[in-house]
């Protein structure tokens, strides 16, 4: 599975194809040289050497814990390297705070963001660079610059608007204007689409555009490839700690990137075969579920799903598809309408996950974190969650300690899960092997029908690979799935029928081959207020 | 209830409110930096002693005020260490802060006084002596408005005076300067406060301090300007019921004072009423009375002032991701 060394990591040291350049000659607007950084025993960084070209968009790909966000953090100073050089346009420097890197003329925009939720986004934007002791002339200078930078960059957000009370795009607007106000040349965007729509990335590509016709430099961190397809000149590959190359976008492709990420042929597409339903096995009727707030989050609808085909739901995220799902798996009693699986009673008002297991219904729920997974359990407790007053893992009350780990050893087998420790705490896992501790626990069952939520959200592209495998394994066995994903390309690629979920509404069916701005309309509800007028 | 009455009920209602409000901006401070502080009481009580034991010893007030200051500051810096540098945990420091005071104080005491861990009793230039105001005698006898200016605001001693300048002093700090912001955003996101490159130690830290300040003042109030001398546990939970008035004021300045106001006057009520007879019921026990603040801060807080939500990385440590 995991080829040491191949060609690629051997020829990674090798000077790389010329890379794009805005004007050929400048300095680069940063240059790293011998990087390294370990934490602990682990080496998150090793040897690295990137030069990203002044005015041009940099992607920077690699799978979770390839290092990429700890070299970026060093750059914004938020660590400091063991050793290595960094050169901004040419001139060493030293950064050893975040006050360093903005000093300097760089500005990140991270994954997670770093604003004050009860601030305004003008305190957000001035905090840290007031501009004198008293708040009053900061506060007026940065008004009138905030109107100019919205004016030349396409960045309008109301100045006065409480920040928790923004959807996330703007959200990220403001983490971009916070970088600019304060100067940034360069800026570093960490994984900046996981948490928008569609159309709020594609207008956050038209901001990075923008920024780069007016001479900024743009680091985009992403593990997407389409994304660095769509929008980057050069991109670099990093790989357990290192840059495996780096190249001009245009003479690459994603099947390329994928492979020089995982160091093997990745396959991108999913491959299925014709999908053969049968009976339904889920069946779903006029589901209607009102919230504790009142608001109608899953409003009138009707689906069924057969044995035999994943049917996916699309749609951009809070338009009911969670509620949909917790309605399903008995976490959430539905206001009215009827559920039934398989010949059996309607479930729609009876709220009782626990009931719902034994009825042969499985889910993986959309947030591990938070539902899936207890994050200072051993792996091999996880493992067995929820099903473990069953009489294989427990006598009475007194858990079989010894079956649930050699159950879980199993399944750590069965799943490629890494490290094969069932002892080991499931907060040390990756991202992608806790995706796996949850879907073996599922999946190992053997449901009649199966809930999926985001399965592969922050999950490698090599296990993606191995969960969507699984998924349709499942399939072809004759159980009847569910999948609800963000991801558009994830519920094209698995799904046999796609339905798209509007504001709590189904709103319209297509099959796989369905083209993706149609799909996109659909989403917006666009398509849906045409069948209305 | 005549209207002298009432301004008697009133002007004790200050008296009482005054160590309250310092203790309660006090933590104000502190919590909005993020850094519970559970331990204001004890704080308080160390200041307490050491300004009745400087203030026997040197006979000045001043210098008493001096000794309590350095004394909470003292205490505020083991919290800012514990929590900040150590990152350990706050509720814990803040009660072991509280037994030192209690212990500590009681111990010295008796060592150095033998009194019974009382410090001797003070007088003249020893204690904050009460302040009129220009044009009270003047006013005295004015109806109505003499006597609320003559008993209500003049007549108490600077200490009074210095807290309740604090409370427009604390709204203008917070929220008109850098410090302000930065205090407020530290205690929601550091990391925010951390990426925009300011240091959330030192700014925690600055925090602590003025907590430390305030509780020291609160302290020397208690020894040496409303009583002349230290006397054992004399803070008696007010340190915890200023962390009510901050919770019931949501952490803002001017609340906080209508808070510690209604604490105060409650107190005063209560001391009042004790022995009195109330028609229908008799004469209530004074155990009734002294217990009915208490009482209230309870219904207050469990019913009446809607979600009272905290800064949101009050207590959780800051260490920097990934």
């Amino acid at each position: 599975m995991s080829p040491d060394k191949d060609d690629s990591e051997k020829d990674g040291r090798e000077p790389s194809r010329p890379l794009e350049k805005s004007r050929p000659g400048a300095a680069p607007a940063i240059r790293l040289s011998g990087i390294d950084k370990s934490f602990g025993t682990v080496r998150a960084n090793r040897d690295i050497a990137l030069t990203v070209e002044e005015g041009t968009i940099h992607g920077i790909v690699g799978e979770n814990g390839a290092g990429k966000s700890t070299l970026m953090s060093i750059l914004y100073g938020f660590y400091q390297a063991d050793r290595g050089d960094i050169f901004v346009r040419g001139r060493k420097v030293e950064i050893a705070s975040s006050d360093d890197a903005i000093a300097a003329g760089i500005g990140m925009v991270h994954q997670h963001f770093m604003l004050v939720d009860n601030f305004s986004v003008l305190e957000n934007v001035i905090l840290g660079a007031e501009g004198g002791i008293l708040l009053k002339a900061g506060v007026a200078r940065a008004r009138a610059e905030l109107q100019r930078l919205e004016r030349e960059y396409e960045l309008q957000v109301d100045p006065d608007a409480i920040i928790g009370e923004l959807p996330v795009g703007l959200q990220q607007r403001v983490e971009i204007l916070k970088a600019l106000f304060r100067g940034a040349d360069t800026l570093i965007l960490d994984e900046p689409t996981g948490v928008l729509t569609p159309s709020e990335a594609d207008h956050l590509f038209r901001i990075l555009r923008q920024l780069k016709s007016q001479g900024k430099t743009v680091i985009l961190i992403t593990h997407k490839l389409r994304e660095i397809m769509a929008i980057t000149d050069n991109v670099s590959v990093m790989r357990r700690g290192e840059i495996v190359r780096t190249l001009p976008t245009a003479e690459t492709g994603p099947e390329e990137l994928a492979e020089l990420m995982v160091g093997r042929r990745v396959l991108l597409r999913v491959e299925k075969g014709e999908a053969a339903p049968g009976a339904p096995l889920l069946s779903v009727e006029r589901l209607t579920v009102v919230d504790g707030k009142g608001v109608r989050r899953v409003d009138d609808v009707s689906f069924e799903v057969r044995a035999g085909e994943i049917v996916g739901i699309a749609g951009v995220s809070g338009n009911g598809q969670s509620e949909l799902l917790e309605a399903i798996a008995g976490i959430r009693p539905a206001t009215s309408g009827s559920i039934w699986l398989e010949g059996g009673k309607d479930l729609a008002r009876q709220a009782d996950p626990a009931r719902r297991r034994l009825d042969g219904l499985a889910h993986v729920p959309e947030d591990r974190h938070r539902m899936g997974l207890v994050m200072a359990f051993e792996e091999n407790e996880n493992s067995v969650l929820g099903y473990h007053l069953g009489p294989e893992y427990a006598a009475g009350p007194i858990l079989k300690l010894d079956a649930m780990r050699e159950d879980a050893r199993r399944k750590i087998e069965r799943y490629d899960i890494r490290p094969p420790d069932c002892r080991l705490k499931t907060a040390n896992f990756s991202g992608g092997n806790q995706q796996k501790i949850v879907l073996a626990r599922e999946m190992e069952r053997d449901p009649s029908v199966l809930l999926v939520g985001q399965p592969t959200r922050g999950v490698d592209i090599g296990a993606i690979e191995f969960i969507h495998r699984q998924l349709v394994a499942m399939r072809d066995a004759g159980k009847a799935i569910l999948l609800v994903s963000v991801e558009l390309d994830e519920i094209r690629a698995l799904s046999d029928r796609i339905l798209v979920m509007f504001a709590g509404r189904i709103v319209g069916e297509a099959g796989p081959e369905a083209d993706e701005g149609e799909l996109g309309l659909m989403m917006a509800g666009i398509a849906d207020e045409e069948a209305a007028a | 209830m005549d209207l002298t009455a009432a301004v008697l009920v009133l002007d004790s209602a200050v008296r009482l409110a005054t160590p309250l409000l310092l203790a309660c901006l006090a933590g104000l401070y502190s919590e909005r930096s993020g850094i519970f502080d559970i331990g204001l009481e004890g704080k308080m009580l160390a200041g307490a002693f050491a300004a009745g034991a400087v203030a026997y010893w040197t006979g000045s007030a001043w210098l008493g005020l001096l000794a309590a200051i350095g004394a909470a500051i003292a205490l505020a810096l083991v919290h800012g260490f514990a929590s900040i540098t150590q990152r350990g945990n706050q509720i814990v420091s803040g009660v072991a802060i509280n037994f030192l005071a209690a212990g500590l104080t009681a111990l010295l005491g008796q060592a150095w006084f033998s009194q019974g861990g009382r410090t001797p009793q003070l007088s003249g230039d020893a204690r904050f002596s009460s302040l009129t105001l220009p044009g009270a005698e003047a006013l005295r006898d004015v109806p109505v408005l003499g006597p609320i200016y003559y008993e209500l605001i003049s007549g108490h001693n600077l200490i009074v005076y210095i807290a309740f300048l604090m409370v427009p002093l604390t709204w203008w700090v917070l929220f008109q300067t850098r410090f302000g912001l930065r205090l407020r955003a530290v205690g929601e996101n550091p990391a925010a406060v951390d990426t925009a490159g300011i240091s959330v130690p030192f700014l925690r830290y600055r925090a602590v301090l003025i907590c430390g300040v305030l509780t020291g003042v609160a302290g020397a109030y208690l020894a040496i300007a409303q009583s002349a001398g230290f006397i054992v546990n004399m803070t008696a939970g007010k340190g915890f019921i200023a962390l009510a008035a901050l919770i019931f004021a949501k952490w803002r300045p001017w609340p906080a004072m209508g808070a510690c106001l209604l604490f105060g006057f409650l107190d005063a009520v209560a001391i009042r009423l004790q022995g009195a007879y109330v028609p229908f019921i008799g004469e209530v026990p004074v155990q009734f009375m002294q217990a009915l603040p208490y009482v209230l801060t309870v219904v207050l807080l469990a019913g009446f002032i809607g979600r009272a939500v905290p800064p949101k990385a009050g207590g959780v440590p800051y260490v920097k991701e990934r």
